[in-house]
């Protein structure tokens, strides 16, 4: 299978090799159409969204006004803060021509002049990969004024890096937009949208660092070849990050639809001491989780992901064998939607908060089976309730896990409620005669 | 204590202000350049880049405050952070954690007394497939067991 984003092809992310493989050729072949040809193409090639909502690319691009006096801008999203997700990184790391590539014929066909590529801040070494391969564009006259005279056409753009600080909120799009507009970075209320109001007010398209790096491999190819590759409603391959309890983690390209279990089995290299899965995530932490027994048959992609009762999100596949202790997991990842809220929000600002009490109250062993319907309650009260989608991302998981391993968590409030009756009892014989020694 | 950027820093800044039309939106990397040249970002400090940025110094602690990254206390002069996030948190990160806690013999948000080392639990740092992980200062250190990430600590002694 051929690979699009990551390429088998050593020191693919120098300059001169990526010039050997045809670097450069699809944004020359794009200065040859229109604009609007290239949304059409890409459009029509089913390109889909790689971050988390699988929108269609091309159609994103078309929302932006064809007539205007302000300037355009591309945001590039390499905020990758989602546990489970670890794919842009290699793309800055082994493809980040490509990237710029895509740069360049999107913001050709969107008519941006300014690109900023938003990496999180912790990705420091790949924040400087990125900056180090744009210097090396610059110089060569790839982006920048001097495009004009290296590619023809009267068309150039520039491109910048932003280094985050670390807050996962700034992958949500409008955050990612006031973070670089150096406010505190609270996700705005939609709409007006990015494409109307975005950067400084001024029509904004924003696009994960897979989705751009797709778009030469499109134009180049052309969209028939790319929609003919893997799914056809989610086409072309997916980055898909493998983690947790397997033998061989890792991200793996493969066409969209790929079975799960092939993904877990035959590329990860299975579970280790061949256990049994219990549950697996498929599309990063925010998503809802599936049982280990209804794996079966379950492709990668946006639209049987949705059948089977979840979504792709960004592809970050987590594997929890048979032993795992699901409460625990459910625990930390509330602790991180609780931890990651703005604060903007009442429901997701308090309601994280009272998830995680009452997930750590169960993890202690003093919870109720009451505490488990009033997890899935506040999680249904968060849901919907918020300005962003953190508000989704932190209630998924509480409500999905809770509901499809009820046994787990109702096994575990017993226990505690079991306990209970036995101090009741100990502790009324104490009181009837709390001086007397208790003879057994 | 007032603070001022070096000659150096302040080229520095020249470069990174060309980036963007507003000089707000250039608040982040200042921020980094600040801290870097000062270890942490001190009332003082928000001051200069309030002035730098012609912004507000609430807007400054605005942005200061919200992320993770930027310090208001001083950090050890090695600063690790462990991920206990899911995928680290199935391959053991929890022991490590407190093992490294046990080594230091401080907790999450501290500084050793000599203010060699501090300590942060950090959530999900994109090292799923490499897991468990901690970083030190800026670099990753990932693969670990509990006997790895001892050896990493004491190189660092």
């Amino acid at each position: 299978m051929e690979k699009i984003v990551l390429p088998d092809i050593p020191n693919f992310d120098k300059i001169d090799t990526y010039l050997a493989n045809g670097g450069f050729s699809a944004y020359r072949k794009a200065l040859t159409q229109y604009p609007d040809d290239i949304i059409d193409q890409v459009k029509k090639s089913g390109l889909r969204g790689r971050g988390g909502a699988a929108f269609s690319a091309g159609l994103k691009w078309s929302f932006m006004p064809k007539t205007t006096d302000k300037p355009k801008y591309l945001c590039v999203n390499g905020d990758e803060s989602e546990p489970g997700s670890f794919k842009d990184r290699q793309i800055f790391e082994y493809n980040p021509f490509q990237l710029i590539e895509g740069i360049l014929i999107t913001c050709y066909a969107i008519g941006a002049k300014t690109c900023y590529i938003y990496i999180r801040g912790e990705y420091h070494k790949w924040v400087k990969f990125m900056e180090k391969a744009v210097e090396t564009a610059y110089e060569k006259g790839f982006v920048g004024e001097k495009m004009k005279e290296v590619f023809g056409g009267g068309f150039f753009c520039d491109i910048h890096v932003h280094k985050g600080a670390g807050a996962y909120i700034c992958g949500e799009e409008s955050s990612l937009m006031n973070s670089i507009e150096g406010k505190r970075p609270y996700p705005r209320v939609k709409p007006p949208f990015p494409a109307q109001n975005g950067l400084w007010g001024n029509p904004t398209t924003i696009n994960n660092v897979e989705t751009i790096t797709n778009v030469p491999a499109i134009i180049n190819k052309g969209w028939e070849w790319y929609a003919s590759i893997g799914e056809p409603k989610h086409p072309g391959t997916i980055l898909f990050g493998v983690s947790g309890h397997v033998n061989k983690p890792g991200v793996y390209e493969l066409p969209s639809g790929t079975l799960l279990t092939d993904i877990i089995y035959s590329y990860a290299g299975g579970v280790p001491g061949n256990k049994k899965i219990k549950c697996v995530i498929p599309g990063g932490s925010s998503m809802p989780p599936l049982r280990g027994d209804q794996l079966e048959g379950v492709k990668m992609d946006a639209e049987s992901l949705r059948m089977a009762g979840s979504a792709i999100g960004t592809g970050g596949i987590m594997v929890m064998d048979e032993d795992t202790d699901l409460v625990k997991v459910l625990a930390r990842i509330t602790k991180f939607y609780y931890h990651e809220s703005c604060g903007q929000c009442t429901p997701c600002r308090e309601g994280t908060g009272w998830m995680l009490k009452l997930l750590n109250r169960i993890l202690r062993g003093e919870g109720s089976t009451k505490d488990v319907e009033l997890l899935v309650s506040v999680a249904n009260n968060i849901e919907g309730n918020t300005v962003c989608a953190l508000g989704e991302a932190a209630a998924w998981p509480v409500k999905f896990m809770v509901t499809r391993f009820r046994d787990e968590f109702e096994a575990r409030v017993k226990e505690s409620a079991a306990r209970e009756v036995v101090n009741k009892v100990h502790s009324m014989r104490r009181t009837v005669n709390p001086i007397s020694p208790i003879n057994i | 204590m007032e603070f001022k950027f070096t000659e150096e820093n302040l080229q520095k800044i020249e470069t990174v202000l060309k980036k963007y039309p507003e000089k707000k939106a250039a608040v982040m990397p200042v921020l980094y350049i600040a801290q870097e040249q000062n270890g942490y970002i001190s009332g003082e400090v928000m001051k200069e880049v309030a002035r730098v940025c012609e912004m507000p110094e609430e807007e400054v602690l605005g942005v200061v405050t919200f992320y993770t990254m930027y310090h208001q206390k001083p950090i050890g002069k090695y600063h690790i952070q462990v991920c206990t996030n899911v995928s680290c948190m199935l391959r053991g990160a929890y022991e490590i954690y407190d093992k490294v806690k046990d080594q230091l013999r401080i907790n999450n948000g501290e500084v050793t007394a000599d203010r060699q080392f501090s300590l942060e639990e950090v959530e999900c740092m994109g090292s799923c497939g490499t897991a468990p992980m901690i970083a030190v200062n800026e670099d990753y250190y990932e693969n670990l067991d509990v006997s790895s990430t001892i050896k990493i600590l004491e190189s660092l002694k």
